[in-house]
């Protein structure tokens, strides 16, 4: 847990306090701390003078916008077909016994946390990966291990 | 039946001197505009289809004083990656369409909806709109683009959805009527277009329409970027003129064993081997926002229906019982079939499910469901059962 501090008083400066800037500042906390805590979704409803109730039923429609804890660095494997049929299975494999972690699931040091998420837009370079914002793209085994050790140095 | 063949366009990806198309369309007026891409034939490059001009010349009648080109860059289809490397190569040309489109409306504001997932392209893109709008200024334009980003939601791609979490909603879509053309984005009249149309639109206000119409079909007019993935030996982004059948598509992007190609993506159609030769790429036979996939004989078709089906029951908006009952239904009753549990006729009642859906569903996807549901299990019955 985080705690959100002057962040959102900071993003509302920054976008405004109309209902549209409820996502870009929903986007802004979970740029920097990758999911939204109750604390941090009340917070952004006073700031916006809109009901708590309103925020959470926003910010639950959007897969990018967890709510539920979340770690450091959020691996997001494409499992749509094209990625599905060239070794997505693989890449998960490997993620979970590397991490040792189920898919869903966040390691105990909350560095990363494992979800599969639908077509990313990098078919042709299947299978692909986000973590956090950045694309890894025609991934095998290998390729992958040594992205994620190169995280783990960070 | 026309048939043009497989023809290479490079129209999209052309360089071009943007300063200088945007000058000349500075000095075209309105109704010169719309025109000329009325008379292109230029139809929406999002999947739709819709006839740009016309969605041009109906927001321009609105008499608002705030009206929006809202630029749809919440590429989700999948198996459709071209916005991304638009976007990536030639953004002065998107935003340049968004200054032609808002001459043409009538409007000083552009939004760009960008999905979530393509966050990592917006600093690059946050230096060349500075440019551009500089650059726009000198020219003389009163316009000003902004960008919006998406949050992971397939459904965002939907254009009133999209409007929705523009103004900071959840991404349901609404109700039509009105359509944006007259209440969209903050209930003004807006024209939302595919990040490929406005592309399109610039470069046919560059060359004329003339040179467009040469390309393609009457119900296809020019050409377009297609996203090709799969069972290929040369995956990526080819801009093809349009009239080409699946053959002669298969012919040059197959690796010589495709057993299925399907065209627009999870919402589209599944063309097998047997109707390769008859099937146009196009308004005319299958349309396509540009996404082709090809499957060779060693996959199961089983589990490319399924991957397509636990897409749309995750992505499903939920808002009305025939999509969101719909898509769980017929997931599970395919794997029911598959497992043996229901009977192989059991697929008949699901076909009967997926036409329900297509009269009673609020919108484009939960209408869609039934094209890939329909065209897979009716060509590859055996491969769903067995
Ligand atoms: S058809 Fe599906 S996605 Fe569209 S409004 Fe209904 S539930 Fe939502
Ligand atoms: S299917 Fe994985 S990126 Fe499109």
């Amino acid at each position: 847990m985080y705690q959100v501090g002057n962040l959102v008083k900071e993003l509302s400066d920054k976008h405004g306090r109309e209902r549209e800037s409820l996502m870009p500042i929903l986007q802004g906390i979970v740029q920097k701390h990758n999911y939204l805590t109750d604390e941090a979704m009340v917070e952004v409803a006073r700031e916006l003078d809109i009901s708590a109730a309103e925020v959470y039923g926003t910010a639950s429609f959007y897969t990018f916008l967890d709510t539920q804890l979340k770690g450091k660095y959020v691996i997001r494997v494409c499992k749509t077909i094209t990625c599905s049929m060239k070794g997505k299975g693989d890449i998960i494999h490997t993620l979970e016994d590397m991490l040792k972690i189920k898919v869903g699931e966040t390691t105990a040091d909350n560095q990363f946390s494992l979800v599969e998420t639908n077509c990313i837009g990098w078919c042709h370079k299947a299978p692909a990966i986000l973590i956090n914002e950045m694309p890894y793209t025609e991934l095998t085994p290998e390729k992958v291990t040594e992205i994620i050790k190169d995280y783990m140095q960070k | 039946m026309e048939n043009k063949g497989l023809n290479k366009v490079d129209l999209i990806f052309e360089k071009i001197d943007n300063r200088e198309v945007l000058n000349k369309a500075f000095k075209m007026s309105r109704e010169e505009i719309i025109q000329e891409v009325l008379e292109s034939g230029l139809k929406g490059r999002g999947g739709a289809g819709f006839p740009t001009g016309l969605k041009w010349k109906y927001t321009a009648a609105e008499k608002s004083p705030d009206k929006y080109v809202v630029c749809n860059a919440d590429e989700g289809e999948p198996g459709t990656f071209k916005d991304r490397e638009i976007l990536e190569r030639v953004s002065n040309k998107v935003h340049g369409g968004m200054v032609i489109a808002g001459k043409a409306i009538g409007a000083k504001k552009g939004i760009v909806y960008l999905r979530g997932e393509y966050r990592y392209l917006l600093p690059k893109l946050m230096i060349e709109l500075e440019a551009f709008h500089k650059m726009i200024r000198e020219i003389g334009f009163d316009f000003s683009i902004e960008y919006r980003m998406g949050s992971g939601a397939y459904i965002c791609g939907e254009e009133s959805a999209l409007f929705e979490s523009i103004e900071g909603k959840r991404g349901e879509p609404r109700n039509k009527p009105p359509y944006p053309t007259v209440s969209g984005v903050f209930e003004k009249p807006t024209s939302i277009n595919n990040v490929e149309t406005l592309v399109t639109a610039m470069m046919i206000v560059n060359h004329g329409s003339k040179n467009f119409t040469q390309y393609g079909t009457k119900d296809s007019r020019g050409s377009k970027v297609f996203s090709i993935s799969g069972d290929t030996p040369t995956p990526g982004i080819f801009e093809l003129e349009l009239g080409m059948t699946v053959l002669q598509f298969v012919n040059e992007f197959g690796d010589g064993d495709t057993k299925a190609v399907q065209v627009g993506g999870a919402s589209g159609f599944c063309v097998p081997r047997k109707k390769f030769a008859e099937t146009i790429i196009g308004f005319e036979g299958v349309p396509t926002g540009g996404s082709m996939k090809l499957f060779n004989s060693s996959r199961s078709m089983y589990n490319v229906l399924h991957n397509y089906l636990d897409f749309f029951a995750e992505e499903s908006c939920g808002q009305c019982t025939p999509c969101r009952v719909g898509c769980q239904q017929l997931l599970k009753g395919v794997e029911k079939v598959k497992k043996g549990e229901a009977k192989s006729t059991y697929l008949t009642e699901l076909m009967k499910l997926a036409d329900t859906m297509k009269i009673a569903a609020k919108c484009g996807l939960g209408q869609s469901v039934g094209n890939a549901f329909k065209s897979i299990v009716g060509n590859f019955k055996e491969e769903i059962i067995y």
